[in-house]
């Protein structure tokens, strides 16, 4: 079962792009090709105001991964241990079955390679207790590394706390 | 598995120099990040940080010494080694120091904390000449600083932390990034602290204020002292303060009668009942306020009066030396601690006048920096002297400041022009010799000291060797001191050499340095009693409002407002800035960087756009002068209607940049004529008093 989220704050992001360059640099992606993106939606008009947003776009790592379910050869898989759905680049034979399959577009075409590329949550830096690149070098703390149960929680106290304007706990919890 | 260390270090980046961990297995460098040591930090880094990897990698840098091989600005060049190099420079310096003097030795970088070793090496060879990079960043945000406090403007420091309301003019701090004041800034809003951004364009740290301010291009000084008006008037301002800390405020009572609101809201565009609701919002939070004086602020003639009064709006709020406010940089001695020994022995005084005047012919100008256009004025027509010989050490003038054209036309006085720099800048084609640095994580540089509420020292140290044939800044200059016959001044043969005399008797040692790449000298912040003990450093120990070094030169402190023109028919006045993943022009050929935009685009407002005939995504034609660029438009209700905007360092010239290489549209180039355009009371460039003609492309 999924155990981990990367949790975007939208009122933090900058757009600054660290997080992509970030992956490139660990992962060793072309440049350019990172495994998360970072989406601009503005500077327009908003019910009359300007507004200009960032939205963080990677992989889900889903339950009912479609990619793994698409993939032939297991270069794509689902891990029990935590649920992140890691990718196997040996394995991968360039089919782009997983590219099709998902519905997000997340898997990516390393057109250098022949092979897809796909975010793995930097499996092998949470191994040795750090969080993804694209976390532990956002700048403005915009992203971060969170168990999949307390998303809820964060999302609905930054909601409670920007509509009332004040620090916002659940009861009896002060963690 | 090989050996496998943790460098900590300081970013190089951009001139922020941001403290960085790398990590070094088996003698690669195979990540930077933030420097988790230091807590405002932490492991962040922005992109151009992250992409030092991917520049240190890059072969489109030069990768040795190079000699002219042909017509200045040909671009040919002869590879040659050390010894080759230096021996030529020295010969030549020589030539012209026997000839001129040493006066006609100019040196211009882009100033912080490591030029002392560059500067000494002047006064060695008896050079008045030293100009950092400021005419176009920070030299009129100086002097105001200097004028009113008598110190310069980086004895402040900025409590964001702390603030409850900040305001920002055009100082877009989400873009143009130093990454600990970001963050800073993007969780004190989080935290619910106020943030006003005055810009004519709508940016990301526009996206993130409470209140955006879009004035005409041009008018922040009318806004600042329709906003002095009210605080005055309504008596908002914080009259302790003021009676014990400020000289001349009857003057400026009397100096802002006219300048109403109303008047500010004909001039700005800016409702005068919004500026009413700010000031008195803004006096609820005071002192708790900053409103930041500027940065990079060489944009208009005014600039000098725009960052004045905007100290004074911080200085009638009495946002000094308190939390959440303005705060007094302390340095060592506060901390009861020895500071950094000076480097260079013996060095003699020099006694020349500078060639650009400052200090002399303009005495209320800094003669620290100087003016680097009034030093070009000089080699151009050899008054006061001669300057024959141009060292641009990690600095590039031909991108920096405006009109390269005009540059060239100066540059064809100079005997010799020499390049030290990491990378190929713009000024580099027309160097006669480049002298490559190693990249900030191949060399080391001399311990800086850095001011704060907590004083400390803290030093950049080199990851790995030099993977190229690449030197350090300080070991070019000790080596050319030494062929000059003035390494008697310079006794030191390695940094540890140097961080060492630097050290001698502060307590602090090399290793200490190591530890965590810096050391702190306070436990605690230090405050100063701020009833009784600000070290103003002007004659009456006070704030002056009127300061008479610039009265005597007759530029007056309180001078009435010019109202900026207004575009001729056609033309609009062009705006610049940056964006977070480029800065100063330096990584647009940076292979991680470049697939990121390989060309700037155009903003204009949407409804002239339309008028047009044009649309986002359309062409157009911009020029000035014979620069003539087609560009794509991006049209936007939100950017002022006398303006254009387009980010800076595009269009370059240097074809060993492949990926860079005449992508996109240079601004500098079309600030055809401003190169003696500047603010005379600041002295900055006033690179925004520009305009450009825009029309469709066919």
């Amino acid at each position: 079962m999924a155990k981990y989220f990367i949790y975007h704050d939208l009122s933090r992001c900058i757009g600054c792009l660290a997080c992509e360059v970030s992956c490139m640099d660990w992962k060793g992606l072309p440049f350019g090709k990172a495994n998360c993106r970072i989406y601009q939606f503005g500077p327009e008009a908003k019910h009359g105001e300007p507004d200009l947003s960032f939205a963080y776009f990677s992989c889900f790592h889903c339950e009912k991964a479609f990619c793994v379910e698409a993939c032939p050869t297991g270069a794509l898989n689902k891990r029990t241990l935590d649920g992140i759905v890691e990718y196997r680049k040996d394995l991968c034979i360039g089919c782009r079955a997983c590219i099709m399959a998902c519905p997000w577009g997340v898997p990516q075409w390393n057109e250098e390679e022949g092979k897809i590329y796909k975010c793995d949550y930097c499996v092998e830096r949470i191994e040795q207790g750090l969080e993804p690149a694209c976390v532990t070098r956002c700048p403005t703390r915009a992203l971060s590394f969170v168990s999949a149960q307390e998303v809820s929680n964060l999302k609905r106290t930054k909601w409670l706390e920007a509509t009332f304007g004040r620090a916002a706990h659940l009861v009896g919890y002060r963690g | 598995m090989g050996e496998k260390r943790t460098v900590y270090s300081i970013c190089g980046m951009c001139s922020v120099r941001c403290p960085i961990m790398v990590e070094v297995e088996d003698g690669q460098v195979v990540w930077i990040s933030g420097n988790p040591h230091d807590a405002g930090m932490g492991t962040g880094l922005c992109a151009k940080g992250i992409a030092g990897r991917a520049f240190l990698h890059d072969t489109e840098r030069p990768l040795s010494p190079l000699i002219r091989d042909g017509e200045r600005g040909s671009g040919k060049w002869k590879a040659v080694s050390w010894d080759e190099a230096l021996d030529y420079v020295a010969q030549k310096l020589k030539e012209i120091i026997d000839q001129h003097g040493g006066r006609a030795v100019l040196l211009s970088d882009r100033g912080g904390p490591f030029g002392e070793l560059r500067k000494a090496f002047l006064k060695a060879i008896g050079s008045p000449n030293y100009c950092n990079h400021d005419v176009t960043c920070a030299v009129s945000v100086n002097h105001a600083s200097l004028s009113l406090f008598g110190f310069g403007r980086k004895t402040f420091t900025y409590d964001y932390k702390n603030a409850k309301h900040i305001v920002l003019y055009g100082r877009n701090m989400l873009e143009s990034l130093r990454v600990k004041t970001a963050r800073a800034l993007v969780e004190a809003i989080n935290r619910g602290t106020k943030l006003t951004y005055i810009d004519p364009r709508y940016t990301v740290t526009a996206s993130k204020a409470t209140r955006w301010w879009a004035l005409r291009p041009g008018s922040d000084y009318a806004l600042n002292l329709g906003l002095l008006h009210i605080l005055i008037k309504e008596d908002l301002y914080d009259k302790d303060f003021v009676n014990r800390w400020v000289e001349g405020f009857e003057q400026l009572a009397n100096f802002i009668e006219p300048y109403t609101p109303e008047w500010a809201e004909k001039e700005t565009g800016i409702p005068a009942n919004e500026m009413y609701a700010f000031c008195r919002e803004i006096a609820q939070d005071a002192p708790h306020v900053i409103f930041h004086p500027g940065w990079m602020r060489a944009r208009y003639r005014q600039a000098f009066w725009e960052s004045r009064t905007t100290y004074l709006l911080n200085i009638l709020l009495g946002a000094i030396e308190v939390p959440g406010g303005l705060v007094f940089a302390k340095g060592p001695k506060d901390a009861g601690r020895k500071g950094l020994n000076s480097l260079g022995v013996n060095l003699p005084k020099v006694e020349e006048k500078r060639a650009d005047g400052a200090g002399w012919k303009f005495k209320h100008i800094n003669a620290g920096p100087g003016l680097l256009h009034r030093a070009f004025e000089a080699i151009k027509t050899e008054d006061p002297y001669p300057v024959k010989a141009y060292i641009v050490h990690r600095h590039d003038p031909m991108t920096g400041l405006p009109d390269p054209e005009a540059q060239a036309e100066v540059f064809k006085n100079l005997d010799l022009i020499v390049v030290v720099d990491v990378n190929w800048s713009e000024t580099s084609k027309y160097a006669d010799v480049i002298l490559p640095e190693s990249s900030y994580l191949e060399r080391s540089d001399i311990i800086a000291t850095q001011k704060g509420l907590k004083p400390g020292f803290r030093f950049r140290q080199a990851a790995i060797e030099p993977m190229y044939d690449t030197k350090p800044g300080w070991w070019i200059y000790i080596e050319l001191a030494k062929r000059l016959g003035k390494g008697d001044h310079f006794p030191y043969s390695s940094i540890e050499d140097l961080w060492q005399a630097q050290l001698d008797g502060t307590g602090v040692t090399i290793q200490d340095l190591e530890k965590k790449g810096f050391v702190t000298l306070a436990d605690k912040p230090i405050w100063y009693d701020r009833a009784d003990k600000l070290p103003f450093k002007t004659k009456s120990g006070k704030i002056e409002i009127v300061n008479q070094k610039w009265e005597e030169a007759g530029i007056p402190c309180l001078k009435p407002y010019e109202s900026p023109d207004k575009p001729p028919q056609g033309k609009f006045r062009l705006l610049f800035g940056r964006c977070a993943w480029q800065t100063h022009a330096m990584w647009m050929n940076n292979p991680a960087l470049n697939p990121y935009l390989q060309e700037n685009t155009l903003w204009i407002n949407k409804d002239v756009a339309e008028k047009m005939g044009l649309k986002t995504g359309d062409k157009a034609i911009v020029s000035n002068g014979n620069y003539t660029k087609e560009i794509k438009i991006f049209a936007t209700e939100f950017i002022h209607p006398e303006a254009v905007f387009m980010l800076h360092g595009f269009g370059r010239t240097v074809p060993q940049q492949t990926r860079a290489y005449e992508r996109g549209v240079a601004d500098q180039r079309l600030e055809v004529g401003l190169l003696n355009v500047y603010d005379l009371a600041g002295g900055a460039n006033a690179l925004c008093e520009c305009f450009v003609e825009v029309k469709p492309a066919k």
